[in-house]
Formats: C-alpha cells, sequence, structure tokens
C-alpha cells in the first residue's frame, strides 16, 4: 500500500529546482497554482465590513502517478540507524548511481504517527539523511542524491499499533 | 478536577444554511466553576429569523473564556427593554444582555446589544454592529467582545480569526475560521499534506508547508484574501516549520540544504536566508519573542527534543524545558510571559504551561489531561490557549485557559481537523 507519488514531469521538474532560490516558477502543468476560484459558500465573503474575505487555492486537480519504483529501508523506534540487512540494497543503488551519473534518486524519510508534525518531519530527514550517507560512502555522487521528510504526514499504513508503526518507520528510494 | 460538566450545541439548526464546503462545529465547555460571572442571554429579538442563533454565539464565546457562565432563560427581552432587577436576580443571574437582529434593506445584519449590571441595577451600554451578509456570524462575536471588554477592561479575542488543516480522505484543506471554529473558509486544497500554518501579524497572510508541488516540504506564504502566493522556501531537502517576526519583515524557518534541521531566518520573500542555530543535531519549530529579540526553538542537542532559546542575532542556546525528556511545538504568549508546549508523560501528549518569569525549572504543567495533544497557541489576548487533540477516535480542536479549568471542544462533524493556530486582533 504505497500512497500515490508525483512521478514524471512533477520529478523531472525538481531536479532542475533543488538548490535553487525560492523564486523559481513552477510549471504551470505540473502545479496547477493558477486553478484559483473565489469561494461560493458564505454570501459575498471577502465583501463585508470586516474585510475578512478568502480566495481559495485549489492544488487537487494535479496528476498523481504512482510510483512503484520505491525501495524501501525499515528503521528501529527512536533510531536513525541503517540495519546491515539494508546493504545490498543500498550497495546496488549506490552501483547503478556509480555507473550512470545522470541518474538522480530522491530518499524519503518517514515516521510513525507518534509526536508532534514538525518534529517527526526532522527524524525522517534525519533517517532518509542516514540513507544518503550510506549511499555516498558506497559510490553515489552527493549530487545525485536529495533527502526529503515526510514526517508522519505520509504512513505507508494506517493504523495505531506497533505493527503499523514499524512499517511506517522507514526511507523509500525514489528515481527521479 | 471538572466541576460540572455541560454541552452546549451551537451548531443546532444551523446545517442548512452553512455550504457543504465547510466543517460543521459543534462546541462543548466542560469544566464550569463557581468562579465565572452568571449572565443571562435571552434570544435576541428576531433571531429566529436569521440564519445563525446569535445569543448562543455570544453565550458559548462568553463561557469558552472562563469569566462568563450562562444562565438558562426563555426570557424575551431586546435593547431598548426596561428589565425588572429583581427578578433577574432571583435568577441568580448578575448580568443581563439583551439585543436584537434586523436584516436591512441591502442585506447587511445590524446587530444590537445592550449589557445590564443586575446587582448594581446598573446600564452598562450598548453597541450595535452593522455586518455583511455572510458576517452575521462575527456581529455575534463582537457583540461577546463588547461584553467581554465592558466586564474586563481587557480586548477580546472572539471576533478574530483561527487557521486549521482538515483532512478528508487523501484531500488536505488549509481553512480560515471564527474563533469559535465555525465558518471555515478553504485557502488552499491540496491531496499531499499541508501543515504548519503561520499568521502574518497583520492577519492578512498564512504561511504554511505543503508538499504537493514539489513533493517535498516547501514554506509558502498566501495572502488569505487573493489567493496569491509565493514561495519562501524550496532549498535542497526538506523546508518547514515557518514563524513571522513580530514586524512581519522576516520569517524563521527550518532549513536542511546544510545537512540536519537547522534553523534560519529568511526575509519576507526568503530572500537573504542566514542560519541562526549552529549545531549538528535536529534545531527546529523556531518561535519568535515578542519583542523579536530572541527565538524558541526545540532541539534535540541534549538527547531527546527540547524547548532552547537563542538570539535571533546568533549565539549560546539556553535550555527552558526540563518536564521530561520529550518537550516540543512552544508558543509564547503575546506579553511574552507564558510558554505553552506539548511535553511527553509516559506515552501521552498533552499541553503544558510554563511561567517564563518563574525560575523554578519544574514548575511547568499539565494543563490537560488528554493524550495525543499537538500544535499549542494563544490566543492574542493571552486567555486561551487552542491546540489540537484526539476525542473519540477524531482529530479534533480544543482550547483551555491558562489554569487548565475550563476547556471547550470545537468539534467537526466532517473531517479531522489538525494544526490549529489562532490568528492576531485585526481582520
Amino acid at each position: 500500500m504505497i500512497h500515490p507519488k508525483l512521478a514524471g514531469l512533477v520529478a523531472i521538474a525538481s531536479l532542475f529546482i533543488a538548490g535553487c532560490a525560492s523564486d523559481v516558477k513552477l510549471d504551470d502543468k505540473n502545479a496547477p497554482v493558477e486553478n484559483r476560484s473565489p469561494v461560493t459558500s458564505g454570501a459575498d465573503a471577502g465583501k463585508g465590513a470586516s474585510g475578512g474575505g478568502v480566495t481559495t487555492v485549489d492544488l487537487t486537480k494535479g496528476n498523481n502517478a504512482d510510483n512503484a519504483a520505491a525501495r524501501v529501508v525499515y528503521f528501529d523506534y527512536d533510531s536513525y540507524a541503517v540495519k546491515d540487512e539494508y546493504r545490498p540494497v543500498l550497495e546496488a543503488q549506490a552501483k547503478a548511481l556509480a555507473a550512470n551519473r545522470s541518474k538522480k534518486i530522491t530518499i524519503e524519510g518517514h515516521t510513525d504517527e507518534r509526536g508532534g508534525s514538525e518534529y517527526n518531519l526532522a527524524l525522517g530527514q534525519k533517517r532518509a539523511q542516514a540513507v544518503l550517507k550510506s549511499l555516498t560512502l558506497l559510490g553515489a555522487s552527493d549530487a545525485q542524491l536529495e533527502a526529503v521528510s515526510f514526517g508522519k504526514e505520509r504512513p505507508a499504513v494506517q493504523g495505531s499499533d506497533e505493527a503499523a508503526y514499524a512499517k511506517n518507520r522507514r526511507a523509500e528510494l525514489v528515481s527521479r | 478536577m471538572l466541576l460540572n460538566r455541560r454541552t452546549f450545541s451551537a451548531a443546532a439548526g444551523l446545517g442548512l444554511a452553512i455550504g457543504s464546503a465547510q466543517a460543521q462545529f459543534r462546541v462543548e465547555i466542560s469544566g464550569v466553576g463557581a468562579t465565572q460571572i452568571p449572565i443571562a442571554i435571552p434570544k435576541f429579538r428576531d433571531e429566529d429569523k436569521v440564519p445563525h442563533p446569535v445569543s448562543a454565539i455570544i453565550r458559548a464565546d462568553l463561557e469558552r473564556i472562563g469569566v462568563f457562565r450562562g444562565i438558562d432563560t426563555v426570557a424575551l427581552l431586546d435593547e431598548t427593554s426596561q428589565p425588572n432587577m429583581a427578578e433577574w436576580r432571583s435568577k441568580t443571574a448578575d448580568l443581563l444582555l439583551g439585543g436584537s437582529v434586523m436584516r436591512l434593506a441591502d442585506g447587511r445584519f445590524d446587530v444590537r446589544a445592550k449589557l445590564w449590571d443586575v446587582v448594581r441595577n446598573k446600564d452598562l451600554g450598548g453597541q450595535s454592529f452593522v455586518v455583511a451578509p455572510g458576517d452575521l456570524r462575527q456581529g455575534a462575536h463582537r457583540v461577546a467582545d463588547f461584553v467581554y471588554e465592558t466586564i474586563t477592561g481587557e480586548k477580546g479575542v472572539f471576533a478574530t480569526r483561527i487557521a486549521y488543516v482538515t483532512r478528508s480522505g487523501k484531500s488536505h484543506s488549509l481553512r480560515v475560521a471564527d474563533s469559535d471554529g465555525e465558518n471555515g473558509q478553504v485557502v488552499i486544497t491540496s491531496m499531499d499534506p499541508i501543515i504548519s500554518p503561520a499568521w502574518s501579524p497583520n492577519g492578512q497572510e498564512l504561511a504554511y508547508v505543503s508538499f504537493h508541488e514539489r513533493q517535498k516540504a516547501v514554506v509558502w506564504a498566501q495572502t488569505i484574501a487573493t489567493g496569491a502566493r509565493r514561495e519562501i522556501a524550496a532549498f535542497r531537502g526538506s523546508n518547514s516549520a515557518p514563524a513571522w517576526a513580530p514586524d512581519g519583515q522576516s520569517l524563521a524557518v527550518t532549513l536542511t540544504r546544510d545537512g540536519t534541521s537547522q534553523v534560519y531566518v529568511v526575509g519576507r520573500n526568503g530572500e537573504n536566508p542566514r542560519r541562526v542555530t549552529n549545531s549538528p543535531s535536529i534545531d527546529t519549530e523556531a518561535v519568535f519573542t515578542p519583542d523579536g529579540k530572541s527565538l524558541l526553538f526545540v532541539s534535540d542537542r541534549g538527547g531527546g527534543p527540547q524547548i532552547y532559546r537563542t538570539p535571533v542575532s546568533g549565539g549560546s542556546a539556553t535550555r527552558v524545558t526540563y518536564t521530561g525528556n520529550y518537550n516540543i511545538s512552544p508558543a509564547i504568549s503575546p506579553d511574552g510571559r507564558y510558554l505553552a508546549y506539548i511535553s511527553r508523560q509516559g506515552g501521552a501528549f498533552r499541553v503544558y504551561l510554563a511561567d517564563l518569569t518563574n525560575p523554578e525549572p519544574n514548575s511547568a504543567r499539565a494543563l490537560t489531561e488528554s493524550s495525543d495533544d499537538e500544535s499549542p497557541s494563544f490566543a492574542p489576548n493571552g486567555r486561551l490557549i487552542m491546540y489540537a487533540s484526539r476525542s473519540q477516535g477524531r482529530d479534533v480542536l480544543m482550547t483551555t485557559t491558562l489554569d487548565g479549568k475550563i476547556k471547550s471542544k470545537l468539534v467537526s462533524t466532517t473531517a479531522d481537523v489538525r494544526e490549529p493556530v489562532w490568528g492576531p486582533f485585526g481582520r
């Protein structure tokens, strides 16, 4: 049960903007931020004496595609250590990256649902960076890799028991 | 701990009046005690002819802040009445609020109210609020502010706004709503997560973290009235935890462009990022102190996450929290005196409150007995804390007074609600 992810165009677009300054404009095909429409619920929203108007931005029209190529590294509770059992997976990845320097992957860190969203985002980032470091030590170049985090926001499985938590404490390797 | 428990439905009968895109809230208040001023608020004249139960909205506001206790009454009264004070004294009311609501020819509403001191048999004055057709609830909140301000001499917060994120299936919507959680309007909706909304000090913009556009955490800022939005931080790695400086000219953000999560300050358009913290550990969730000179932030430099303080100009950090080994999500009261945060005790995550003027490091105390609290923020007058919690399998919004005695649940019936943050005065 892998959450739908953007692939293709958006992933390629992000390739060009990673590490750039914050004024890069999105391609509107990929991210329909222009899809704005005024709020229609509530009469005359925005015209009141209070000036409390709200205009809605709708991002849901975007084209999400499943990314089938994710490889997953699981972590112990409260841990960022990449366990030895994942060495073969990471060696294969690093080898492929070393053989093709134009190949790039994103490493997405995730946590279980316990705790705050921002601190979990940082924990997931730490997991992703641990995998990134392993890959560079195994021969991949830093420029081929980006570590990002979804924190607890995108669980692989729903549930509030240890079995679910264990499946959610993970880093996914996504080709882009 | 709770002396009494009552349920109050402010949403009863509203269902048809509100668009389907909006969250439906029900306000429940618990913990009514003896220290609240009893106030009688009979139904406003012609209230039944307008879309919202004005007197009930006012009563729920006044009860939520912990200063007042509503008295049930079926009396008929408006701002032009000459109430019989002896009669109201016998009903144990200390205060009496009468009023009316009238639809004007242009569609606007005129909400009028008068407040009486029953004990001293005194007219405490009246107010008239003319509001736009969609702002009738705001009219009620302004009457509640008038009552609160007349009695306490402090500014009321009921007419302010809050922001929160609703989640329904895979859809995430950042909404702006009245201070009681009602009347939510969508600011942005996305099939990917939105977290960490933060109000600009003038209340016109929201910064937030959106995962959709680049399939990673990027900080955006959006003007609420127009929908115009701009990227604040989209560097390599994750970009998160926006917090505005009190002057609105810069924001603290967490970036990972140099490795692990660290706190930076950027201009209001994301320009000139400057690293503030410098550790090999996680440093995140920064908030400015009201004087704009310091940041409180979360760091796990000592092992588990704790809250630290550092000058915005950089320099060494001093530890602030000591209650247990997991303290996150700092919020500072507008006067800078109190720190609200989330502390893990056993397996439970609870809102804690520390008095920063108290030199005793362990004087912070739990304000709740729940187990999944998140995202505390102060009302702009510092008298209430709003936070997210879980109740009966749903993500809900709660408010609590600073003594923890009066809590209200703002229950959405249509979606899980997370990441609440209280907006500033003025709208």
